[in-house]
């Protein structure tokens, strides 16, 4: 009978505390669709792209990046990334960059494709860290660079191994 | 008022008995975790050229047709080829054979240890999983044959009562997740009914091929318990009731799991 | 550790001449990122496959450059113009002198 008592007032303390997390999951929401947290890319991946584009800038369209959009396991998720593009010699994608902004280094991959691609689609596997958005920069044989994203969840199994 | 105690202790124990016997397995509709994965996960577990699994597979083809240093014999001088000899058999395993419990793996290396004088191959080693995956492919789409027979009922008893048991410190038994919420959520992930048809498997999780042993070290290890070891007789006695609780169930080996 | 040079590549055996082709390409690699730790809290140490080429009939027709976020058993999936019948080899170079070749051949109508 002890236990019983113990164990409801456990019980409401939770409850109090998961409305007061409830209420500060509402705020976090509301500050995520905010214009400026939309377009924010944390700073290393940042600094990544930077490095890629030279500071020229980024075009938002023609690249669609495909990711699950909730992820059982975070070690292997298939990425698919096409770039819109004619891909004849005058007009095609030089090479597609592949940026996380959630994982310890912000670089997936890169990959070089020349007018004999034929397309610019691509598909890889990737290791994802954490719950993030993950961009796509495409850059044009004429020198400009364009971007899409892909926002995703990923979850963590139940049952690890290690104690 | 003792009578009275008396039929309520009848009724309940009627009733608990009712209830335990509804929840087996095999009253429930068995359900292959594939059918949980994402549409991604399933594709890579049916198309060889992006299942991971294969290379293993190639590693367990070569093993099989490997002699042995000491007397020249591969697996397949006495099972020639493979796919031929080998349909079917891991439907059987666990077995009991001249009174001992095999798995696929203990009888891999009892054939390789007494009569290919070859040293016994670890568990989790490449050479067994690809052995073991390279046998149990042969089995694939084949259902598990698992029967409950005067041999193995002792064995099979055990099994049976190992997964039912609480252990750990989370004091949790195999039947609380995998019997009565297989379906519902832990974490963000659907509990599946635990059978081994797929193993060995691809585990993201681990980003390599393991072993139904090593899975079932984790669902211990997940709950705070001492894990059985590798190899050993409660293992062996585990993963016959599980195959027993899956027969039906076609093999899906060498399967990928998140 | 699963790291050997087996690999696998996908290639339609017969194409149309300027038809666009997808070819697959996996390798057996651990793709250890450098990121994990021991047990005993030691960073063990990177050791992946850092570059991937294709050559058909001798001109590079694909480049990729891995990175530790790129998954165990690295796959990559693209596509190429079935330009003139001939071989395609495919190299992946990596960490600690790694080096892995496969070929496949084309017949291109």
């Amino acid at each position: 009978m002890r236990q019983d008592s113990h164990f409801s007032r456990f019980q409401q303390g939770r409850r109090t505390w998961f409305k007061r997390i409830q209420k500060l999951g509402l705020m976090a929401i509301g500050v995520w669709f905010s214009p400026v947290t939309v377009f924010a890319k944390p700073e290393d991946a940042a600094r990544a792209i930077q490095a890629i584009t030279g500071g020229k800038p980024l075009i938002n369209g023609k690249v669609n990046l495909a990711i699950p959009t909730l992820i059982e396991n975070g070690n292997l998720v298939v990425l698919k990334v096409s770039v819109e593009s004619p891909m004849t010699e005058n007009d095609y994608v030089k090479a597609i960059h592949v940026i996380a902004e959630g994982n310890p280094l912000p670089n997936i991959f890169t990959a070089y494709l020349t007018p004999r691609s034929g397309t610019a689609n691509l598909t890889t596997r990737v290791r994802l860290a954490d719950s993030q958005t993950v961009w796509a920069i495409a850059q044009m044989s004429n020198g400009s660079f364009y971007q899409g994203r892909a926002e995703t969840l990923v979850t963590l199994s139940a049952c690890i191994e290690s104690v | 008022m003792m009578k009275l105690q008396f039929l309520l202790a009848y009724c309940l124990i009627f009733s608990t008995s009712l209830v335990l016997s509804a929840t087996d397995a095999h009253q429930k509709k068995l359900q292959s975790s594939y059918d949980l994965m994402s549409n991604e996960n399933k594709a890579m577990q049916d198309d060889p050229s992006l299942n991971p699994a294969m290379f293993w597979l190639g590693d367990g083809e070569t093993l099989w047709n490997q002699p042995s240093a000491k007397n020249n014999q591969s697996c397949s001088s006495c099972h020639g080829d493979a796919k031929k000899s080998m349909r079917g058999t891991a439907t059987v395993f666990p077995k009991m054979i001249k009174g001992k419990l095999q798995t696929l793996e203990s009888q891999i290396n009892q054939c390789r240890v007494n009569l290919q004088g070859n040293p016994a191959l670890a568990y989790e080693s490449k050479e067994l999983l690809s052995l073991t995956a390279w046998v149990a492919y042969q089995s694939k789409g084949i259902p598990i044959a698992v029967k409950k027979t005067l041999e193995n009922k002792v064995a099979l008893q055990k099994g049976r009562q190992s997964f039912y048991e609480r252990i750990g410190q989370l004091n949790l038994s195999c039947a609380q997740c995998h019997e009565d919420r297989a379906g519902l959520k832990l974490g963000g992930s659907t509990i599946p009914q635990g059978h081994p048809n797929a193993y060995p498997i691809y585990r993201l999780e681990w980003q390599t091929l393991g072993s139904l042993q090593r899975r079932l070290r984790n669902c211990m290890s997940g709950v705070r318990a001492q894990q059985y070891e590798y190899g050993s007789p409660e293992m062996a006695q585990l993963e016959l009731f599980l195959a027993w609780r899956a027969r039906g169930l076609p093999l899906e080996s060498p399967g990928v799991r998140p | 550790m699963s790291k050997t040079s087996r690999t696998s590549v996908t290639v339609p055996p017969r194409a149309q001449r300027g038809s666009i082709i997808e070819i697959r390409a996996i390798a057996q690699h651990d793709m250890e990122s450098g990121f994990r730790y021991t047990d005993g809290g030691k960073i063990i140490p990177r050791d992946i496959i850092r570059v991937f080429t294709c050559t058909y009939n001798n001109v590079e027709i694909f480049k990729a450059d891995f990175y530790s976020g790129i998954g165990a058993n690295p796959l990559v999936i693209f596509t190429t113009i079935a330009t003139e019948t001939g071989t395609l080899e495919f190299r992946w170079i990596g960490d600690h002198s790694y080096e892995a070749v496969n070929q496949a051949n084309i017949t291109v109508v």
